[in-house]
């Protein structure tokens, strides 16, 4: 009995450990700007379609030379946008008018940089270790124009509004997606093993069964928590994004720019999305649904916590695992009671978790508490 | 980024000892609501002014207007213009003005409460990047300044008393070494006792550090004792400026103010709405 059980367990915290990773990229904008930010999961889809079209073989199509081209141009923008932030950031401190003919210099250098090498390396699949640091370059970049073109001119308006220039951003993105790589549905190759391999098998009779796959994400999300939670409690900037988490308004009185921080956030949450879009689309392959995950993240974000990491990575595991257990071992026992037609659980049971949550303990199980003086 | 506004010979003010110089500004919330109309005043090198008045003067968003944390609460500058030492700074970010060293420390403290004291002091010097030595020998000299801080350092700035999170908020701009600094209303909510040790550090700064302060208070009696110099405020207009001991002498500020009334009692008709008295420069 325990062999199964556990075994359930697993695969379920594994499962979850994708869930974490989607609501993940939540948190960190909503800690940053208070933004619920419903274009995480089109972030995700958007991630996985990027690097699927880069690194796939595509089954007997032609590979479009010009869609590489394209995407090695935006690579080297993109790279040149960051380097040219390093440098204003740590470099020249309050530079003067010249330094937008230098970033376009430097922009154009990138993208030439970039094009020749997609030219140079013709019309085969990049190896996957470059499609993954071209995606994250182009998320880099997504993030520049979101906060350029979207958040900047909405500073100080109201939630709503903001949750809907997210929701409009997460409309495009999908259709952007589509049209620059297709709508097909596309796989990942990251190369590892697809037979499940056996633990413990000298503690339990069989051993225990798990996919390889599973265990590759679980320590990619794993090591990207520990990343994160370094650079928020350590780093400089990362003491920042939490000042500007707690007060916008002093955050800027003390210099604080805020524009720098809320695309360093995005740009982080771009990444997170990048990591779930790879996983995801290793797993069940790149298709539109990858993008319904984010809904599968409210309920985690409900359990742990808005503004909590390590809230969104223990709420993903317990309705992970939950999700799982009460699938294969409450189902049965339902379905023999009440003479029911079959299980579903799965479907609902994560909703059902949150509500109760909900109900009491609204700020989730490791949200911040409100401090108040009295 | 924006390109900074070069300032030409004919706008840039004569005096050039002043740090902060406010050429009768204009400032409009939402478009609408004209809150200062025409305020013009200066900060001298080294000195301590006050800008006093009652609530809805001016003073805060004089202090925002400079500082360009207006634009966050959707007000602007419409007229006039702001330099600082020769410089036109309106227009800039706050964060550029840190840079030049121009510093506010917004009024009800606004810490950050899940930070603790040391990580809150630590963001003031975000501007430094990382000059590790340079920002760990700013924090001893915090530390020097407000011992109370020291004893506190680890615990969140939420949790903190009042007079401690208003030494935390100067604290934390002390770390991105000022030349200086707006305070809004440091008195606030404190206990009489704890705004005279607040206001002494603030005075031992001005001479031990050399940083110039502009202040904005309601608390008229003691700001005027500290301050060298006075403008008030009312209406959005500067109606009376002048040295502090003169304002402190001054019959209408006695009266209105320091609540010092010369003869008995008297009829609210024969009280003196002050006309706007002074054009700028």
């Amino acid at each position: 009995m325990l062999g199964p059980f556990l075994e359930t367990l697993i695969g379920g915290l594994l499962t979850g450990v994708l869930y974490s990773l989607v609501a993940l990229g939540f948190v960190l904008i909503f800690k940053a700007s208070g933004v619920f930010n419903f274009a995480q999961g089109a972030m995700v889809l958007f991630a996985a379609l990027t690097i699927a079209r880069l690194s796939g073989e595509i089954d007997g199509k032609e590979v479009h030379l010009a869609n590489f081209v394209v995407a090695a141009a935006i690579l080297g923008v993109a790279v040149a946008f960051i380097g040219w932030y390093a440098w204003r950031e740590y470099v020249a401190r309050g530079a003067g008018p010249g330094e937008r003919r230098r970033m376009l210099v430097l922009a154009a250098v990138g993208a030439l940089v970039g094009g020749i090498a997609a030219y140079s390396y013709g019309k085969g699949a990049w190896p996957l270790w470059l499609a993954i640091a071209a995606t994250a370059a182009i998320m880099g970049l997504l993030a520049y124009a979101i906060e350029r073109l979207v958040l900047r001119h909405l500073v100080n308006q109201e939630g709503i509004i903001l949750f809907m220039a997210t929701l409009g951003i997460a409309n495009f993105l999908d259709g952007l997606g589509q049209t620059l790589w297709g709508s097909d549905i596309y796989k990942i190759n990251l190369g590892l093993p697809k037979d499940p391999i056996f633990l413990f098998e000298g503690v339990f009779p069989g051993g225990l069964l798990v996919d390889p796959g599973e265990l590759v994400a679980a320590a990619i999300a794993a090591g990207l928590v520990v990343v994160l939670a370094i650079f928020f409690q350590k780093t400089r900037v990362g003491r920042a994004l939490r000042a500007v988490a707690d007060d916008h308004a002093a955050a800027q009185s003390v210099g604080i720019p805020l524009n720098t921080i809320w695309l360093i956030v995005w740009t982080v949450s771009g990444l997170v999305a990048l990591a779930a879009g790879l996983i995801w689309g290793a797993k069940l392959g790149v298709q539109f649904s990858i993008s319904l995950i984010a809904l599968k993240a409210l309920p985690v974000l409900i359990l742990g916590g808005f503004t909590s990491v390590p809230g969104a990575i223990v709420g993903g595991l317990i309705i992970g695992a939950g999700e799982k257990l009460s699938e294969v071992f409450l189902a049965p026992i339902l379905v023999k009671q009440f003479d029911l037609a079959g299980g579903g659980i799965e479907n609902w049971f994560a909703y059902m978790l949150a509500l109760v949550f909900l109900l009491f303990r609204p700020q989730g199980l490791f949200g911040e508490r409100i401090i108040e003086r009295v | 980024m924006n390109a900074i506004p070069a300032p030409t010979a004919a706008a840039a003010p004569a005096t050039s000892t002043n740090v902060i110089d406010v050429a009768n500004i204009e400032v409009i919330y939402n478009h609408v609501i004209l809150v200062l109309k025409g305020v013009s005043l200066s900060v001298p090198e080294g000195g301590i002014v006050a800008l006093l008045g009652g609530n809805g003067a001016g003073k805060s968003t004089t202090l925002k207007a400079i500082s360009n944390l207006l634009r966050t609460e959707r007000g602007e500058v419409t007229k006039g213009h702001i330099h600082c030492r020769g410089e036109r700074v309106d227009g800039l970010t706050p964060n550029d003005l840190v840079r030049r060293g121009v510093i506010q420390v917004m009024e009800g403290r606004h810490c950050f409460g899940h930070l603790t004291v040391e990580e809150n002091l630590l963001t003031g010097a975000f501007i430094h990047g990382s000059k590790r030595r340079q920002i760990a020998d700013d924090l001893e000299k915090v530390y020097h300044y407000f011992p109370r801080l020291k004893e506190r350092r680890t615990s969140q700035a939420g949790y903190t008393s009042g007079g401690e999170q208003q030494m935390v908020a100067i604290g934390r701009a002390l770390m991105s070494r000022p030349t200086t600094v707006l305070l809004d209303e440091p008195s606030m909510g404190l206990a009489p006792q704890l705004v005279e040790e607040i206001f002494e550090i603030v005075k031992n700064l001005n001479e031990k550090e050399k940083v110039s302060i502009l202040l904005a208070e309601q608390n008229t009696n003691v700001a005027l004792r500290y301050a060298h110099y006075g403008y008030i405020l009312e209406n959005g207009r500067v109606v009376l400026d002048g040295k502090a001991d003169a304002l402190r002498e001054n019959e209408d500020v006695k009266e209105f103010y320091l609540g010092i009334a010369g003869e008995g009692r008297r009829s609210f008709r024969d009280v003196k709405h002050y006309r706007r008295r002074k054009r700028w420069l």
